[in-house]
């Protein structure tokens, strides 16, 4: 949605002005209520003052009417559109769900890689695997050969790896493997100008195929060798940091995730996080977690940001689907 | 088609544990009644057999074994009393620690199981090792062995028929591309052989061999000393012509002097309830003498007996 569209001002429930469109248009979603009760007591002259005086809706054409502009419209059927996409995935098997949301990042291409490893790397191993079976039913093809078909930069062998996974789940770690393979990770990420730390085949290799409580010795260890905080010293390499994120502290990785996706002007993509994480993770004990963690980084209650910014039956959803884990 | 015959009206498991008592009681093993029980059973009888064992006597039947018989035939039973996942699974962890050669094993489960047994092997690899197949193997591989053994273990291929022939095209052109151009470790190449489906390998293979004029497997023999290419090729095989694959193996194991019997206990044991039948045809047709002559005339004793009860000689 266009900057100009956002006002702070929301509209006054029986307020006669029509000029309030807008605002009942902002954000996430669409204040039905409001646009039935605003818009539908307008008679054809009002409804003309209305168009006159909403520029951005409407353009005076020169054949003597006021125009619908097309890329609000395509915009406004998105917004509608959201609750539907909300409820259809709410209600999706999460194996289609996560099959769907993977096939449709490897369309959209790089800016949507973290879905990848989003998928790869928060589910647990069986999850991961029945997406896997229902991207064959759905597909026809392994997701593992169309992610490699598809991703041909320096990500690719990272984001193959990390889809093909099936990591062990179970208590075991070995202190003195994960010791040294925080040393191995440290030395590569401090070698970033030789070798970017996504090609070097140990972090890969490590990052990719050890299992989720190694992961987290691994980041416990890295402190023996670095000041900073594993992923700090990741800062630059987005999506080895988003991997590690995913791996041993997902409620960090999906509270950045929706703080993104809650900010103004964000693009679509990065907006679209919102239905995807909340709808992903309203059954899991994570929620929980992602609450406390999105309070404490952001101040900020999850639930009244969520609707500060999203409108309508889409708000009120997502605001049921938060408040199921308490 | 297997080779394994079982009878046709088989005793139930606990009565199976009653015969095996009875072969481990007093000194010494009635070895041809363990054959007898185990080597005509399928893999859901002999878990139950175990499953009984353990709790009738408390105590764990392969453990047994490994106390009352010993040598090839004592791996040959333990091997194939286990169920396949877990049998994979332990080759695999076996491979793992041995030296370089052992990459032909990982390679050989990877390529020629089912992508649902594959799997099945990766979960029997997490409950009995504490860790996954791939963290394994990529640890214990380096190279370009690690950059082809990783996916391959990791794959779970689509098992479909639908094939596309334009990618069948394009991808023989690839192949053909990077081989011209001795980039055999090239990503492309990987990439095409560890997650594309059997049936579209095939039918890029067919492409390649129609548009080209060779094989693949062909054009990869430049070096025969080239243990990579090597390796290159017997993925090849066993994506596409397992049988033609196992023969070989047996062959080798069992020609000139001495007997590879690890090779061969494996193939045995791995193939009985699977594709044996057809392995035998080849190894017939190849040798011009039947498998069961061959290892006949290559092993003894009690060994010889259940490979040949396995390959579905002997008696049922």
């Amino acid at each position: 949605m266009k900057a100009g569209m956002f006002h702070e001002t929301r509209a006054i429930p029986g307020s006669r002005s029509p000029y309030e469109l807008e605002s009942n248009v902002a954000g996430l979603g669409i204040d039905e209520s409001s646009l039935i009760s605003i818009l539908g007591k307008l008679h054809p002259e009002q409804k003309q003052s209305f168009r006159k005086g909403t520029r951005d809706f409407f353009t005076e054409d020169d054949r003597l009417f006021e125009r619908w502009d097309e890329r609000h419209i395509a915009q406004l059927q998105h917004e509608f559109l959201r609750f539907k996409n909300a409820m259809v995935l709410w209600t999706m098997h999460p194996w289609e769900r996560d099959a769907r949301l993977a096939k449709e990042a490897l369309r959209k291409g790089q800016q949507a890689y973290g879905v990848l490893v989003e998928i790869a790397c928060t589910r647990s191993s069986e999850e991961l695997l029945g997406a896997r079976r229902a991207y064959h039913s759905l597909f026809d093809h392994s997701i593992e050969e169309d992610v490699a078909v598809h991703i041909h930069g320096i990500e690719r062998k990272l984001l193959v790896a990390l889809v093909s996974s099936y990591r062990y789940e179970g208590p075991r770690v070995h202190e003195e493997t994960a010791r040294s393979e925080a040393k191995i990770l440290h030395n590569a990420f401090k070698a970033a100008d030789k070798t970017k730390p996504i090609e070097d085949e140990e972090v890969v290799r490590i990052l990719t195929t050890r299992s989720k409580l190694h992961i987290k010795a691994i980041s416990t260890h890295y402190k023996e060798f670095s000041s900073s905080d594993i992923t700090e010293d990741l800062d630059t390499e987005l999506l080895l940091k988003q991997t590690l994120q995913c791996l041993y502290t997902p409620e960090t990785y999906f509270s950045t995730v929706l703080d993104s996706a809650l900010k103004d002007g964000a693009d679509e993509t990065t907006r679209e996080a919102l239905t995807r994480v909340i709808v992903t993770e309203a059954n899991n004990v994570d929620m929980k977690k992602i609450k406390e963690e999105y309070h404490q980084k952001y101040g900020v209650d999850l639930s009244e940001k969520i609707s500060g910014v999203a409108n309508g039956n889409y708000r009120d959803f997502l605001l049921t689907l938060v408040a199921r884990g308490d | 088609m297997a080779s394994l015959k079982i009878p046709a009206s088989v005793p139930s498991p606990a009565e199976d544990c009653e015969q095996l008592t009875k072969a481990f009681a007093g000194w010494g093993t009635n070895e041809a009644l363990v054959i007898k029980v185990l080597a005509h059973r399928n893999a859901e009888q002999r878990k139950s057999i175990c499953e009984i064992y353990a709790a009738t006597f408390g105590k764990d039947l392969l453990k047994d074994l490994e106390k009352e018989v010993s040598g090839d035939f004592e791996r040959a039973l333990l091997l194939w009393t286990l169920c396949p996942a877990e049998r994979d699974a332990l080759l695999v962890n076996e491979a793992t620690k041995m030296l370089t050669a052992s990459n032909w094993i990982i390679m050989e489960i990877a390529c020629t199981r089912s992508s649902h047994d594959l799997f099945m092997v990766r979960q029997a690899y997490h409950s009995r090792y504490k860790r996954s197949i791939e963290e394994d193997v990529a640890y214990h591989t380096t190279g370009d062995f690690r950059k082809l053994l990783v996916p391959l273990v990791s794959s779970f291929r689509y098992e479909g028929d639908e094939v596309n022939m334009t990618l069948a095209k394009s991808e023989a052109k690839i192949l053909h591309e990077k081989i011209s151009d001795q980039a055999y470790n090239n990503e492309e190449l990987i990439r095409i052989l560890s997650t594309r489906s059997k049936s579209q390998l095939n039918a890029t293979l067919n492409h390649y061999n129609n548009q080209f004029g060779n094989s693949i497997n062909k054009d990869l023999k430049t070096d025969p000393t080239n243990e990579y290419l090597t390796f290159l090729r017997r993925i090849i095989k066993c994506l596409t012509c397992p049988e033609k694959y196992f023969e070989k193996v047996l062959r080798y194991a069992i020609k000139g002097l001495g007997t590879d019997e690890r090779a061969l206990t494996r193939v045995v044991a791995t193939r009985a309830e699977v594709d044996m039948e057809r392995i035998k045809e080849e190894y017939h047709r190849r040798n011009s003498v039947p498998l069961d002559r061959a290892i006949a005339g290559d092993t003894s004793g009690d060994y010889e007996k259940v490979l040949l009860a396995l390959i579905g000689h002997g008696d049922a």
